[in-house]
């Protein structure tokens, strides 16, 4: 009985800890401009949406006040964010499940080196790689481009779109397909019209994991753009006001980012455990 | 009885398959991995400027030598080795407690549990700058419990003492919740009878822990060990967004210090060079996870 209350009591403080500072940030991006800062700090204060309003240039005279020099450029880079996440996320599942499939079906030669391989590729740190990247970016005239950050996301998703897709492929039995081609469908039919739509929740699952890494990727976005493609997280970052950091604007900029991750993550929520380990773990 | 023929339809109709369906991944893989890969292996005997246009020419080992020769190198990777193992220590020891402690279920145990591992899902650079926020020496959350308990204020990031463990603070923020799910897999996955024969036989809750608990659940630890320090050996958003490195050269792990000499110097044939001995420490890393993995599957 103590011990269920103790356990009661340490539960809650655990979870004070997590999510107080999410909550902290949330409640900033609604506080007026002197509340940011009040000593102590206001756990009750009076709401405004002005750094909502003049994030998105709804307001814009209102940004002056803060500080702020011109148009805030949160509206066109999250939208580059949108584009950039999606599309590298649709053509990296593509990629993996075909790819999953024919490693889970049939005997490919070198079938194990092939998939640590593909593994390896993503164990690879990410400043390593930027380095080479940056330079054959530059060759190329790829630098601040969205289809660069596309391949690029495409890419750094792919090795673990393949892994979690196989482990996904292994469960839907043989024996679907094999009815099938005795039903005289040919072994693409099968696959696109028997396997994809048993393999539908598994595809929804990794399709969210690549999503949210390539929505919170920064380090990429950071050398390889600058203006035109440059995404939000970089751009939150460099939210900055005359007259010291527009931590009202900051906020705000991360609540509307942050969101659609933790709404995924309530979707996925199933699958953590699996994503985060590649498929190792298949629970 | 199938025809020679219809057997050979097959054969071909699965080796198109094979061909189409792995093909692309391998090819994308080879050409946005290997090839840059190839390239700064080339670019790193040379004295290649990404900023300055001037003739190339071949160094030999000499950019090798001078990293490899560099006390501050070796600094930096110090402060990384003392970082990585503070977070993922505590990680560790924090994220297995609270798997012992959700392991039985009550109501609202998987609202709660799916809430603890919401910070692992943010984008770093994100939680780095709303944490710079809360570790604010003057209007900052955090400096404000330490006053509400009496204790004296902190200045979490900018006391050279202090900096790398807020760094830590954070990181360990971030990922306990990946070794507590981890760990709460492992321990929901022991068959509940091995406990049943051991209270038969009267056995100490010490003895359970020691004999069937932690020989079941510590090879899913050892991989979310392995998984968290190939992450943190790399950390970079955090670094850069929270100090930058600083005060001083305090918090200038290896990664940051990488960024600095590509990015900022842009001695961009040295820093291929210290990515390749980087590169290689990683790779010796991964091995050992890849080989756990391996072993884990089966």
């Amino acid at each position: 009985m103590v011990w269920k209350m103790v356990k009661g009591i340490l539960i809650v403080l655990v979870l004070i800890f997590f999510l107080l500072p999410i909550y902290w940030i949330v409640a900033t991006s609604f506080k007026q401009w002197p509340d940011i800062f009040a000593i102590p700090p206001k756990f009750v204060f009076r709401g405004t949406f002005v750094h909502y309003l003049t994030l998105f240039n709804i307001r814009p005279e209102e940004a002056a006040k803060f500080g702020q020099v011109g148009k805030s450029l949160f509206p066109p880079r999250f939208l580059n964010s949108v584009v950039i996440a999606g599309i590298s996320t649709v053509l990296s599942v593509a990629l993996g499940t075909f790819s999953a499939y024919a490693f889970s079906r049939f005997r490919v030669r070198g079938e194990n080196d092939l998939l640590f391989f593909i593994l390896s590729t993503r164990m690879l740190p990410p400043i390593v790689v930027g380095i080479p990247f940056f330079v054959v970016y530059r060759a190329l005239g790829l630098i601040d481009t969205h289809i660069g950050l596309i391949l690029l996301y495409m890419t750094f998703n792919l090795s673990f779109s393949v892994w979690l897709m196989k482990g996904f492929m292994d469960e839907i039995p043989r024996e679907f397909e094999e009815a099938a081609l005795i039903d005289g469908y040919t072994r693409f039919e099968a696959f696109f019209k028997v396997i994809l739509p048993q393999a539908l929740s598994g595809i929804a699952a990794t399709a969210v994991f690549c999503l949210i890494a390539a929505w919170n990727e920064f380090f990429f976005a950071l050398i390889l753009t600058s203006e035109k493609a440059r995404t939000a997280p970089p751009s939150i970052a460099a939210i900055q006001g005359t007259s010291g950091i527009n931590w009202g604007q900051i906020a705000a900029g991360v609540t509307v980012f942050l969101l659609p991750v933790v709404v995924f993550t309530f979707f996925v929520r199933k699958y953590l455990a699996r994503g985060l380990t590649f498929g190792v773990i298949k629970r | 009885m199938k025809s020679g023929a219809q057997l050979y339809r097959k054969e071909i109709e699965e080796y198109r398959m094979k061909l189409f369906f792995i093909g692309p991944t391998i090819l994308v893989l080879i050409v946005m991995n290997v090839f840059p890969l190839i390239w700064s292996l080339g670019l790193s005997f040379t004295n290649y400027s990404s900023l300055v246009s001037r003739k190339i020419s071949f160094v030999g080992f000499a950019n090798y030598a001078k990293i490899l020769s560099d006390p501050f190198i070796w600094k930096y990777f110090q402060i990384t080795a003392r970082l990585v193992v503070v977070a993922v220590g505590v990680e560790f020891l924090l994220g297995f407690g609270l798997a012992l402690l959700l392991k039985e279920r009550f109501r609202g145990w998987g609202l709660v549990t799916t809430l603890m591992l919401i910070p692992m899902m943010l984008s770093p650079v994100v939680v780095g700058l709303f944490w710079t926020f809360i570790m604010d020496a003057n209007f900052g959350l955090l400096n404000f419990f330490l006053s509400f308990f009496g204790l004296r204020r902190v200045l979490w990031l900018t006391d050279p003492k202090i900096a790398l463990y807020s760094i830590a603070l954070v990181d360990i923020w971030m990922w306990t919740p990946f070794v507590m799910l981890i760990s709460l897999t492992g321990l929901l996955a022991i068959p509940q009878s091995l406990y049943e024969a051991a209270d038969i036989d009267m056995a100490s809750f010490w003895f359970k822990f020691r004999r069937i608990t932690l020989p079941l659940v510590s090879p899913l630890l050892i991989l979310a060990v392995l998984f968290r320090v190939i992450d943190a050996f790399k950390m970079f958003d955090l670094v850069f967004i929270m100090t930058g490195g600083g005060p001083g050269d305090v918090t200038e792990t290896i990664s940051m210090s990488l960024y600095r000499l590509a990015f900022n110097k842009f001695k961009t044939g040295e820093s291929c060079a210290m990515a390749y001995i980087i590169l290689i420490l990683i790779i010796a890393l991964s091995n050992l996870l890849v080989r756990w993995i391996r072993r884990t599957r089966v």
